[in-house]
């Protein structure tokens, strides 16, 4: 199946968690990142009970000031 | 308010856009903006608004010129090393444009003092050019509290974000990004380091939302993240997702009292 990541096509062999995801992307600190599914805010605490379906638009938002965290 | 000779030329080239004209101009000159930090994005904001004619400008930074300042903070020199940053700032406005009245706090910003320093001048518009995220969540709650339109903008390495608040019309920095990371995860731009034109290429861009608020052109960053990457030369508006739960601009805010979060020191 077929998603978008900050605006690049990303191919998943098989579903997989928003939790999974953030692994499979290498987001080192996953509880920093905004993640925004489609048009809402997906808080860390419901990482792993969201699923990524086919078509789903993703994106992470990084904190950045002076430095940043991903 | 009229223009003399001299401000007719020297402001030619706006009032001739029919976006601004002669009352554009005015507009601007009659404007008040607040330049918190004057380090790598604050610099090129402070200057390209000054140049501008924004008749009023405001700047506050307690840090003094270093000389690894000046590969990215432009409204310093190598003269000015040693120099409070505002009162190096404040000079070169002066010297670049006279119809500018340039106000400097010399401080660092903090839940004592922000409310004031905002008030003082009755600021229009409020750029955040600080490098650390305790002072970043000041700037957006105060902002939100008194009601005064912002624009974030955080820059590292070779990657840049900003958005814009402005009262009503989208989320907040805090809606985004909810809260502070802790000290200890972040890298500073004196370990991650940063290219120097990052700080100009955001910083221009703050200006440019500055700008187009005080005129009421245009469509600004509000309701948008625009992240930028260098090394792809990349430009992307990300829509946000509003977050109605907001403690500082939901529908049932709790947070009322400025908060002051751990800091560590960084340089941008």
């Amino acid at each position: 199946m077929k998603i978008r990541v900050n605006g690049n096509e990303v191919l998943l062999e098989k579903a997989v968690s928003l939790k999974e995801l953030l692994t499979l992307q290498q987001v080192r600190t996953p509880e920093y990142v905004t993640v925004q599914l489609n048009d809402g805010f997906i808080s860390a605490s419901g990482f792993e009970d969201t699923t990524i379906n086919d078509g789903d638009v993703i994106e992470f938002l990084y904190f950045m000031g002076g430095g940043q965290v991903k | 308010m009229k223009f003399s000779q001299e401000q007719m030329e020297r402001y030619s080239r706006h009032i001739i856009l029919n976006e601004v004209g002669v009352k554009g101009q005015i507009k601007l000159l009659e404007s008040k903006v607040l330049i918190i930090g004057t380090g790598g994005l604050g610099a090129p904001a402070a200057m390209y608004l000054a140049a501008a004619g924004v008749g009023t400008i405001g700047l506050v930074d307690a840090d003094t010129v270093e000389l690894s300042n000046l590969q990215r903070q432009i409204i310093h020199s190598t003269k000015d090393v040693g120099k409070p940053k505002v009162i190096s700032g404040k000079e070169t406005i002066n010297d670049m444009n006279p119809d500018v009245k340039v106000m400097t706090y010399h401080e660092w910003v903090s839940s004592a003092n922000i409310t004031d320093i905002i008030k003082d001048q009755d600021y229009d518009f409020i750029i955040d050019g600080t490098d650390n995220f305790p002072a970043k969540f000041l700037i957006n709650d105060a902002c939100v509290l008194l009601h005064k339109p912002f624009s974030h903008a955080g820059i590292i390495r070779f990657s840049g974000q900003t958005m814009t608040y402005v009262p009503g019309q989208g989320p907040c920095y805090r809606c985004v990004f909810l809260n502070p990371p802790a000290p200890d995860l972040v890298p500073s731009c004196k370990e991650a380091g940063v290219l120097g034109v990052m700080g100009g290429i955001m910083g221009t861009i703050q200006a440019s939302e500055a700008i187009k608020y005080l005129l009421g052109i245009g469509d600004l960053l509000t309701g948008r993240l625009l992240v930028f990457e260098a090394l792809d030369m990349e430009f992307r508006t990300v829509k946000l997702a509003s977050r109605t739960n907001c403690v500082v601009c939901g529908e049932n805010p709790t947070l009322k009292d400025l908060i002051d979060y751990e800091q560590r020191a960084c340089e941008l």
